[in-house]
């Protein structure tokens, strides 16, 4: 286990590694016009990127979520998508069911 | 100084059928208990969040640490999953930008920016007018960021009443939650290009490289549905 000083260390490079990104970002786009290419292609990179990372977060996911089978997360995860598709955007439903789904299946 | 009329109309996001109140719970509490887990104490483990709030890097802080990793190598790990931050920041405070406004507003209020809020902002920047939205965006931050240290706190505090099925079920719900929001926000082909080849892209470079894979499959996925975009029209 970490000592005391370590877990202090650890929490502020964590915050500087994440801010840096946040206010180069905030720097940035004092020069990105709403209207220019430039603007579009940061758009969809953000949206990839994320996209990227949630892929991830299902398929080879870190911390206690690694602890359920990939099967059972997809189904989770079928399920829930196309319960809110079918629901009108519903986000409430979905969100909890994944929740009891993901838990009842991994008890079974 | 702030509009409190867009302070609190962004604050107000917190309630309704689009509220990130509970994923953001789920998600938080979960943490809350893993830090625990980590060896924090409960002062630590709400500075986390207080000064990071960013799950995926906090995430990846919390498994370094259990792995013994050096300081230098957490500082780079984080750096990398939430690198993400730098494209969605640019994606959205242009959106935001008015001259009347000062510019710490934008410097302090980037610290707000992560996957929740952001999801939120764009989905409803165009309700606000253009001189007010910093404000909007103000208020959409310091709820969500608020309710993720209350909720780090309350994970921690209840961590020994949690057990793992819970908290693993506790997990599936940010995921989940983002994907709906993603799929709400597929209004046009550049967008749902740059979701769906993300999704797919992002665990298949994983394989290759587990640190690099968010930054390729993010800048390749995102030129990519760019020039679809660009290619149809828009």
């Amino acid at each position: 286990m970490a000592s005391s000083q370590i877990i202090i260390f650890a929490i502020i490079a964590t915050s500087l590694a994440t801010y840096i990104s946040r206010i180069m970002g905030a720097l940035t786009s004092e020069k990105v016009s709403v209207k220019s290419k430039i603007f579009k292609w940061f758009n969809c990179v953000a949206y990839s990127t994320l996209a990227a990372l949630l892929g991830r977060m299902i398929i080879f996911p870190a911390g206690v979520l690694a602890d359920s089978e990939l099967i059972m997360r997809l189904i989770v995860f079928f399920t829930c998508i196309a319960i809110f598709i079918i629901s009108k955007k519903n986000l409430v439903v979905p969100t909890i069911l994944s929740a009891i789904m993901l838990n009842f299946l991994i008890q079974i | 100084m702030i509009n409190s009329q867009a302070f609190f109309s962004g604050l107000k996001s917190l309630r309704g059928a689009r509220s990130p109140a509970i994923p953001l719970a789920a998600c938080f509490i979960a943490l809350g208990a893993l830090l625990k887990d980590a060896g924090f104490n409960i002062q630590q483990s709400a500075a986390s969040s207080f000064f990071t709030y960013a799950l995926p890097g906090q995430l990846v802080m919390a498994e370094s640490l259990l792995l013994g990793a050096s300081i230098v190598n957490i500082f780079l790990a984080v750096w990398l999953v939430n690198f993400r931050l730098y494209p969605m920041t640019v994606s959205l405070f242009p959106l935001l930008e008015h001259k009347s406004q000062p510019k710490w507003k934008y410097y302090l209020s980037c610290h707000f920016l992560a996957v929740t809020s952001w999801l939120i902002a764009k989905e409803n920047y165009k309700e606000i007018n253009k001189k007010n939205r910093i404000d909007f965006w103000i208020g959409i931050g310091l709820g969500t960021w608020s309710t993720a240290i209350v909720m780090t706190i309350i994970g921690y505090l209840a961590a020994d009443s949690l057990n793992k099925e819970m908290l693993i079920g506790l997990a599936i719900v940010n995921p989940i939650y983002f994907f709906c929001m993603m799929i709400s926000a597929m209004e046009d082909i550049a967008i749902a290009t740059s979701i769906i080849l993300g999704t797919t892209l992002g665990p298949v470079i994983f394989l290759f490289s587990e640190e690099w894979s968010l930054l390729f499959a993010g800048l390749i996925a995102g030129t990519v549905a760019f020039l679809v975009g660009e290619k149809n029209g828009k």
